[in-house]
């Protein structure tokens, strides 16, 4: 089993395993969606979990975003998911 | 490691099963390879795993790819293959006098260039779920099916509690039955074509018992958990508000149009969607490579016996060449090796009776796929399911009434919509609503999609987001926004597309408005 450690998603913290993408440690977080649209103000999250449909890019350290599917989690890392959720 | 500016005799575009056995075939002949993919772990979509414990039972022909991945690093320890995970290749371009430059970023954090020139190039890039706009498709909870199975496979992560899988296509009840042995519920599989589906072609699927086989264990899996298996049915709205509450499900006909008063709800919280694959052509179409439509209506590349492409020193293998799944992309991407390395003057990449067996796999496994095509069609009937506010491309959230409007105001084919109406202008370039786009237009046209059209659409002159930076520091041997110096002149000044077309190499443009 990898190891594991903490991540922040807005100011809650959660339990994620080395290796993982960002999207895996947060659906697994009960969390679905992570950003909202420009134009409709809708939620998105996960969409096609192979690096193609960039629906899925998300706000980690506050740099620019990077997509969820692909990106892998690094332990102190600060992600900001916003809206409701 | 391979020095970044030597050259190898063989650059892999794609680590899944076609681009590792390529590059293991042209390795056991004596070829320098470096593989390049977007993954961080070999083995594509089909064999992707994490660093965990698998789930049992969910990573079909394990053994096949446990065995390639031996011969791989065998060839990574002895220096003859270089393998690059998690770059994200932009560019393939033919090089003067012979030779191709592979230019790619690495990491999808903190991206650094990389460039890798080849003498020959073999892409197989795989393929991406086809999807076909719905209401509610945009709602969290709806995934691709690909993408439920992504997550399941790398991380044993379930997308949802009670999980609805619709679309068509036999791939459904793979992922059905992985998310059944995670434990999690699958409430119903969804699926367009009609039961009887199969029943034209009985002799073709006798010929691969090993596929009739898997389907009578997933039929068995279905069965025993008491899923229910709706066929010539469709998820037609997703009921939110907010999120996936509940799907509607409607009977439909051959054409997919729905059939009223059959529809009823179910109750979930994520559905997992898709309609067969679309092919990843964009590497291959900057090249120039020669492409045509496939049964099904979609766009694949030609190739030849030896898996050679119109253009020079360049191979594809797998999904680009026909969508067919792994053992066919296995024995193309085996096929491909040997014939790059036979070009390049080695022998020994497979023996007689190998590549007798390869061929002969090709052959009965592409009749396979066309039985397939033809039990899972994509018409149009789709269109029935949506609403004027259904959004048909995600990125640009461009809904169908503004692409009604965008064809009343005279476009005639899709290229022409997404001018007028921004669809395919976002982020993935149309890779998602692509196909569906082209589908509407034609239809609202009354005429089939044509490949011009299809080829227009997939066409990207960047294949992956690059920072403007990186583009400025390519200098003048780098060009970016021209074609291959043999290409015939692509339609529309390319560089004038690259500018308007695509905010995403707009640096600024890497940071989410609120």
């Amino acid at each position: 089993m990898s190891p594991t450690f903490q991540i922040t998603v807005d100011d809650r913290p959660v339990e994620c395993r080395a290796g993982e993408t960002i999207a895996a440690a947060l659906i697994r977080a009960g969390i679905d969606d992570w950003r909202t649209t420009r134009r409709g103000g809708t939620r998105r999250g996960l969409f096609c979990g192979i690096g193609v449909c960039f629906d899925c890019l998300v706000t980690v350290n506050g740099q620019p975003p990077v997509r969820a599917c692909l990106a892998t989690v690094r332990a102190g890392d600060r992600i900001e998911v916003g809206g409701g959720a | 490691m391979v020095p970044e500016e030597s050259v190898v005799d063989l650059a892999v575009v794609g680590a899944g099963p076609a681009g590792l056995s390529g590059a293991i075939t042209a390795a056991d002949a004596g070829c320098q390879v470096a593989v390049l993919d977007l993954g961080a772990r070999p083995g594509g979509q089909y064999w992707r795993h994490g660093d965990q414990s698998r789930i049992a039972g969910i990573h079909h022909h394990w053994e096949t790819f446990r065995a390639l991945r031996s011969r791989f690093d065998a060839h990574r320890e002895a220096g003859r293959i270089e393998y690059l995970p998690e770059h994200a290749v932009w560019q393939v371009q033919r090089e003067r006098p012979r030779g191709v430059v592979v230019r790619a970023t690495a990491g999808e954090r903190d991206p650094v260039p990389r460039t890798v020139r080849a003498r020959t190039a073999l892409i197989a890039t795989g393929a991406h779920d086809r999807h076909v706009p719905f209401p509610g498709w945009t709602l969290p909870g709806v995934m691709a099916v690909g993408g439920a199975q992504a997550l399941l496979k790398a991380s044993q992560v379930v997308p949802g509690r009670r999980i609805v899988v619709a679309g068509t296509g036999p791939f459904l009840l793979s992922v059905a039955d992985g998310l059944l042995r995670a434990g999690t519920r699958v409430v119903a599989v969804v699926e367009a074509a009609g039961a009887r589906a199969y029943a034209r072609e009985p002799r073709a699927v006798a010929a691969v018992p090993a596929k009739l086989a898997e389907a009578v264990g997933y039929a068995v899996s279905l069965a025993r958990h008491r899923v229910p298996y709706l066929t010539g049915s469709a998820v037609v709205r997703v009921d939110g508000p907010d999120r996936v509450r509940s799907v509607t499900v409607e009977a439909v006909d051959r054409a997919w149009n729905v059939r009223p008063g059959r529809g009823r709800r179910l109750e979930c919280d994520a559905l997992a969607v898709g309609y067969g694959f679309v092919a990843q052509l964009e590497l291959l179409l900057e090249l120039g490579c020669a492409t045509r439509l496939d049964r099904g209506g979609s766009l694949v590349v030609e190739v030849d016996s030896h898996q050679r492409t119109s253009v020079e020193g360049i191979y594809a293998a797998g999904e680009p060449t026909g969508v067919g799944g792994a053992d066919l992309a296995v024995a193309e991407g085996a096929l491909a090796g040997d014939a790059i390395a036979a070009s390049l003057g080695r022998v020994g990449g497979l023996d007689g009776g190998a590549a007798g067996r390869a061929r002969r796999d090709r052959r009965r496994l592409r009749s396979f796929a066309r039985v397939l095509a033809n039990a899972h069609p994509v018409p149009d009937g789709w269109r029935s399911w949506i609403e004027p506010d259904t959004q048909i491309c995600r990125c640009e959230e461009v809904t169908v009434a503004e692409v009604n409007r965008a064809v009343a105001l005279g476009a005639r084919d899709a290229r022409a919509v997404k001018l007028l109406a921004r669809t395919g202008m976002g982020w993935c370039q149309g890779r998602i609503c692509g196909t569906a786009v082209a589908s509407l237009t034609a239809a609202l046209h009354g005429r089939e999609v044509e490949a011009d059209e299809l080829r227009d659409l997939c066409r990207r002159p960047l294949a992956q987001p690059v920072e403007l930076g990186l583009l400025a520091g390519l200098g003048p041997g780098g060009r970016v926004t021209g074609g291959p110096p043999t290409a015939p002149a692509s339609p529309g000044n390319m560089s004038h597309r690259t500018a308007s077309d695509r905010g995403t190499i707009d640096s600024t443009t890497r940071s989410l408005a609120p």
